[in-house]
């Protein structure tokens, strides 16, 4: 058991640290506040922080190349929805958007007593570039505090519910 | 070399003299934005600029005049998040950051009850969540009471109030002691959602048959079966009658009909005959004749 517990604490900081690695993203895990009776395994915690690190891929790729289609791995429902309408205002107005997350400060909050949801909050650090006809625009450097619902899909955690909230 | 000099000055003062403007023009953003609502981003300076509001949930650009109130009518703006105010022009840039807040009244929820079916009296074995949205379905975060009610046929009701935190609520409840369709109704201010759930009898309580001569066999019939809150077990539910002789067993699986299960076997005189289903025993009977 103990054995098992390492190794998937291992495996979650592989995951972490294979993103920072991608895009030298710092990424720390604050201890969980979980709201309720439901317990969460080492193993969902570090499938839900692997694939949210992902799903920001996934999202840095769509909003630059101007591509709605590579939010499907990653996003589902509401906010695959709104990204996808976002990527089609880029395209109508000429423009895409560069998001490059630099540090990721997470919490996981509640897992529904049914295991279909996870919400966690991420405190991000992420650049933004705005390219208007392959001109850069401007670039920005911004900090947020994401508000997170993922729910289990086929073989992974997606994004349900992606938005920033004002503290 | 004098004509190269002049060239040299005069683009230092073409350079200083866009400096100039781009320092002079500023952009005054609004700090928030509650989603869906008017908005508007006065700058300063003259001349023309592109302004660029960009953000993940939505994208907008106009074609602005500087010095002037740039008005945003209601509906502009409706996905609650960060974005990037960026007034461009041909040489110089002024950005900003604001935020759009979901609006202040519920509107929807999403409502997932499990599970839809169980059996009677358990514990918290009812789980209810809701997540909070406003009309644009951005999820409110703001705590917001969320009350949740489960009531039975027989007018039994439990009630729960919860505070939502971070946009959730949740709640347990009990399935009840009598079987039946509940309605399991979450709801918040005036939205409300209703959900179904089953709760079906629970594992047979008591077992109790009795054993009667039919001609050359042995009629063996269950009282009805019933869980231990009295709710008759559903018919089709396998009832296994055993007949032990000699070390040697033999079993008819026979479903409930109309509340009790009924067999005809050959006994052997001296064989011990019982009934079970389930994990649910019921009693034995020592056939003698």
């Amino acid at each position: 058991m103990t054995v098992q517990r390492h190794f998937i604490i291992l495996f979650a900081g592989c995951v972490a640290l294979s993103h920072a690695m991608a895009a030298q993203v710092a990424v720390h895990v604050e201890p969980m506040r979980l709201q309720t009776s439901r317990p969460l395994t080492d193993q969902s915690k570090a499938a839900v922080i692997r694939d949210y690190l992902h799903a920001w891929n996934g999202l840095q790729a769509a909003l630059e190349q101007n591509r709605p289609e590579l939010l499907d791995a990653d996003f589902v429902g509401i906010a695959r929805d709104r990204l996808a309408d976002t990527v089609h205002q880029q395209g109508q107005l000429g423009i895409r958007t560069h998001y490059q997350d630099r540090s990721h400060d997470l919490q996981i909050l509640f897992y529904s007593p049914d295991g279909m949801s996870i919400e966690l909050t991420d405190k991000v650090e992420y650049d933004v570039q705005l390219i208007d006809h392959d001109k850069v625009i401007s670039t920005r450097r911004e900090n947020a505090r994401y508000l997170v619902v993922l729910t289990p899909s086929e073989v992974r955690w997606r994004v349900r519910v992606f938005q920033s909230t004002h503290d | 070399m004098r004509s190269g000099f002049t060239i040299l000055l005069s683009s230092l003062a073409v350079a200083a003299a866009q400096l100039a403007l781009g320092q002079g023009t500023t952009m005054s953003l609004p700090n928030t934005v509650e989603a869906g609502t008017a908005f508007s981003i006065q700058s300063t300076g003259s001349g023309k600029a592109t302004l660029y509001i960009i953000g993940t949930g939505q994208v907008l650009k106009r074609d602005v005049q500087l010095g002037e109130t740039v008005s945003f009518p209601a509906g502009s703006l409706y996905n609650a998040g960060r974005y990037l105010a960026v007034l461009a022009q041909e040489s110089s840039t002024q950005n900003g950051s604001f935020d759009v807040v979901p609006a202040k009244k519920p509107v929807d929820m999403s409502f997932f009850a499990k599970p839809s079916r169980l059996p009677v009296g358990l514990h918290n074995a009812i789980t209810g969540t809701v997540f909070v949205f406003d009309t644009y379905h951005n999820l409110i975060s703001a705590p917001t009471p969320v009350s949740f009610e489960l009531s039975t046929p027989s007018g039994a009701v439990q009630k729960r109030t919860v505070v939502s935190n971070q946009g959730a609520a949740w709640t347990a409840m009990d399935s009840t002691a009598q079987q039946g369709i509940d309605r399991f109704v979450a709801r918040v201010e005036d939205v409300s959602s209703t959900r179904i759930v089953g709760q079906v009898p629970g594992d047979p309580c008591t077992l109790k048959m009795s054993a009667r001569p039919s001609g050359q066999q042995v009629e063996l019939i269950t009282d009805p079966v019933r869980d231990c809150s009295g709710n008759a077990i559903p018919d089709g539910t396998i009832v296994t009658f055993t007949q032990t002789y000699k070390r040697t067993q033999s079993t008819i699986d026979q479903p409930l009909k109309r509340g009790v299960a009924q067999v005809t076997m050959q006994v052997h005189p001296g064989a011990t005959l019982s009934v079970a289903s389930g994990v649910v025993m019921g009693n034995q009977i020592g056939w003698v004749r």
